[in-house]
């Protein structure tokens, strides 16, 4: 077993320390996305992820959607968004959320020290599973990258036993079988995923995929060590809310997890 | 063309190993393929290839699937030799019916053996993709064969475009449901039929209508297509005094219809040629990324986003290829080029005025080939797949000639 990484030793420590998880997510290259990245750190995130738009993002929802198109229509890349990071100093860990091919297609080695190079500490890449992980990892790990892998509802166990070994920082469970998005109700099908992870790893866990807002945060983090929460941030932010309307809807979530 | 093999050793066999078998246990051809799909589809893509090997050494679902190929969808499809044609251009050529087939393409073929699986499988309900529409219509109709609920997506320029084949599918109680992201066509499509299908698992089948997608679908949907490449092998040498084509060409969008007249031929000695449109050229202009569950060739910018297809051909009109096509353009089996909407459409008034066959416009693309190429292949044998029929073409081919008139 090797040490954990920044990421997940930063959260392990505030794990330890009696805290429920907050992961908010916010999308790179839209708008005032470096003044939101600095709201959401200082209304009590644990960790930031930042996501880089893609052109075809088969596993989001539609504000996850427009928000991608609206930011690579305002000529987001991923090299403007890592720039972006370089200097904000949010003084929490930052986590990149992308799909495969910006990977593939920048060279793997070149990626992971781009994002060494802007502060970033862990990625989450929703289509590369665990059997396609080896290319990447090879370059990943010497880098000091921790990739975080994801776990579904209907993940069987020998699968869910392997994803959490191989994880690093956190392990992301999925709430439920579906697409990015806000629910008005997440069943109870996300309680017996999170007691599955938690049986399976000592690896944090944190709970995302349709959390709208900071009951829902509570209730969900209750079987977990925390939770991400991204349409809920973009639906507001795409509406125009200002980054004090943000700050304080995240400081909500804050107060509803420090509660519980 | 590059050598398989030095010749310095006796050969054991022609061809010891297929170009055209089983991808690797990662489902990969060569370096492309596999399973880049998340986590929570990737029990649905195991189950999914074990039912299909399980049902593909079937003797029971093998008859079951070839008496619905015969009966129902009107199997084997004709091979017609193009006299004036021929005549015209100095090169013989023959025609793999295809457009003969119920629904009027080949993709029947794929989705009753899809339709089957998913009978097989216990589940209901079918999601599918589609551009041109002929897809959908396939899905549709063997939904409504098999009284299982279908849903397909389809870009909302496509819907425009092939609006007849919208009604066919509402008619044949499918839900025709629109994608609005992105360029709006087929890439899009199969965006939402992969989010719906994400969400809907355990009850859906996703009814991929080409060699594309995760693992097992390429090879799944070309070996259901083997059928119309194995006929036609069968059909040219009887034809031919048991020689095969010089050259075999199809059109190649996703590449189903060429996967499967190419499987028939790949251990022959035939050329094999896959023809793109100019504005949807993965091979000819793309390069290696992932997208849609593979890696293959793809159409994208310098970061790796994917760029839109432009095509007169909504069924051809996509950024990327399925991955063997790109595995047997980098081993140099097949070549692989690409006609202009141009050239596409002269090829398709050429064959309605000289033969009688209104093709569609995908396979119209193999023909422009052939007719640009016709001093090269002057007195050669050249095989087409004629994978669908124009029907459904007719009234965009009549408002851009009268756009032009």
């Amino acid at each position: 077993m090797t040490e954990p990484g920044p990421l997940e030793a930063h959260l392990r420590a505030q794990r330890a320390a009696g805290r429920k998880l907050l992961v908010p997510y916010v999308t790179g290259g839209l708008g005032a996305w470096t003044d939101v990245v600095r709201a959401l750190a200082d209304a009590g995130a644990d960790a930031i992820e930042i996501g880089l738009p893609f052109s075809d993002p088969a596993m989001d929802g539609p504000v996850i959607q427009a928000a991608s198109e609206q930011a690579l229509a305002e000529g987001a890349t991923p090299a403007s968004i890592l720039d972006g990071l370089r200097d904000i100093d949010a003084g929490v860990p930052l986590v990149v959320m992308t799909y495969y091919n910006l990977v593939f297609r920048a060279g793997h080695e070149r990626f992971a020290a781009d994002l060494v190079a802007a502060g970033v500490s862990g990625i989450i890449l929703p289509d590369l599973p665990l059997e396609e992980q080896p290319p990447w990892q090879a370059a990943a790990v010497p880098a000091g990258i921790e990739t975080i892998l994801l776990a579904g509802p209907i993940t069987p166990d020998d699968r869910l036993k392997a994803l959490c070994a191989a994880s690093r920082g956190f392990v992301y469970g999925v709430n439920l079988m579906g697409i990015t998005g806000e629910r008005a109700v997440v069943g109870e099908q996300s309680a017996v995923l999170a007691r599955r992870l938690k049986d399976a790893t000592d690896t944090p866990v944190l709970m995302g995929f349709g959390v709208s807002g900071p009951d829902q945060a509570r209730q969900l983090a209750a079987n977990a060590d925390g939770v991400i929460v991204a349409s809920a941030l973009m639906r507001r932010l795409l509406a125009g809310a200002p980054v004090d309307e943000i700050h304080a809807f995240t400081t909500s979530l804050r107060a509803a997890l420090d509660g519980s | 063309m590059t050598d398989p093999a030095p010749t310095s050793e006796p050969p054991a066999a022609p061809h010891p190993a297929s170009f055209m078998g089983e991808p690797s246990p990662d489902g990969r051809f060569g370096e492309f393929g596999g399973r880049y799909i998340p986590e929570t589809l990737m029990p649905a893509c195991i189950e999914l290839e074990a039912a299909f090997r399980d049902a593909w050494a079937d003797p029971v679902f093998r008859a079951e699937l070839d008496g619905l190929l015969r009966d129902y969808a009107g199997r084997p499809s004709p091979l017609t030799e193009c006299v004036r044609l021929s005549e015209e251009t100095g090169v013989r050529i023959l025609l793999k019916r295809e457009d003969l087939n119920h629904t009027g393409s080949h993709k029947i073929n794929n989705v009753l053996g899809q339709a089957l699986l998913t009978k097989r499988m216990g589940k209901q309900r079918l999601v599918a993709e589609t551009g041109a529409g002929q897809h959908g219509v396939a899905t549709a109709t063997a939904a409504a064969l098999m009284g299982f609920e279908c849903v397909v997506y389809m870009g909302e320029v496509d819907m425009v475009r092939q609006e007849l084949n919208v009604f066919r599918m509402r008619l044949l109680g499918a839900e025709v449901r629109p994608a609005h992201s992105g360029s709006r066509t087929l890439k899009d499509a199969v965006n939402e039929a992969m989010r719906d299908w994400v969400a809907t698992v355990e009850t859906s089948h996703y009814c991929l209508g080409s060699v594309m997608g995760p693992h097992p679908y390429p090879w799944m949907v070309r070996e259901l297509h083997r059928v119309l490449g194995d006929e036609a092998r069968e059909q040219s040498r009887s034809l031919l005094g048991g020689a095969d084509p010089d050259v075999v060409v199809a059109c190649v969008g996703g590449g189903s219809n060429a996967a499967g007249i190419f499987s028939g031929f790949a251990d022959t000695d035939a050329e094999l040629v896959g023809v793109e449109p100019a504005g949807g050229a993965a091979i000819g202009r793309g390069v290696p990324g992932v997208v849609h569950g593979m890696k293959s060739f793809l159409m994208q910018d310098e970061v790796g986003q994917v760029l839109e297809a432009q095509s007169i051909s909504a069924g051809l009109d996509y950024p990327g290829v399925g991955p063997e096509h790109a595995h047997l353009a980098e081993i140099g089996r097949a070549k692989y080029h690409s006609v202009n909407d141009d050239e596409v459409l002269d090829a398709f008034v050429t064959l309605t005025r000289t033969e009688g066959i209104i093709p569609a416009l995908e396979p119209a693309h193999a023909l422009a080939w052939v007719l640009r190429e016709r001093a090269s292949l002057a007195g050669r044998t050249v095989l087409i797949n004629l994978s669908g029929r124009g029907d459904k073409d007719v009234a965009q081919v009549m408002d851009i000639m009268a756009r032009r008139s």
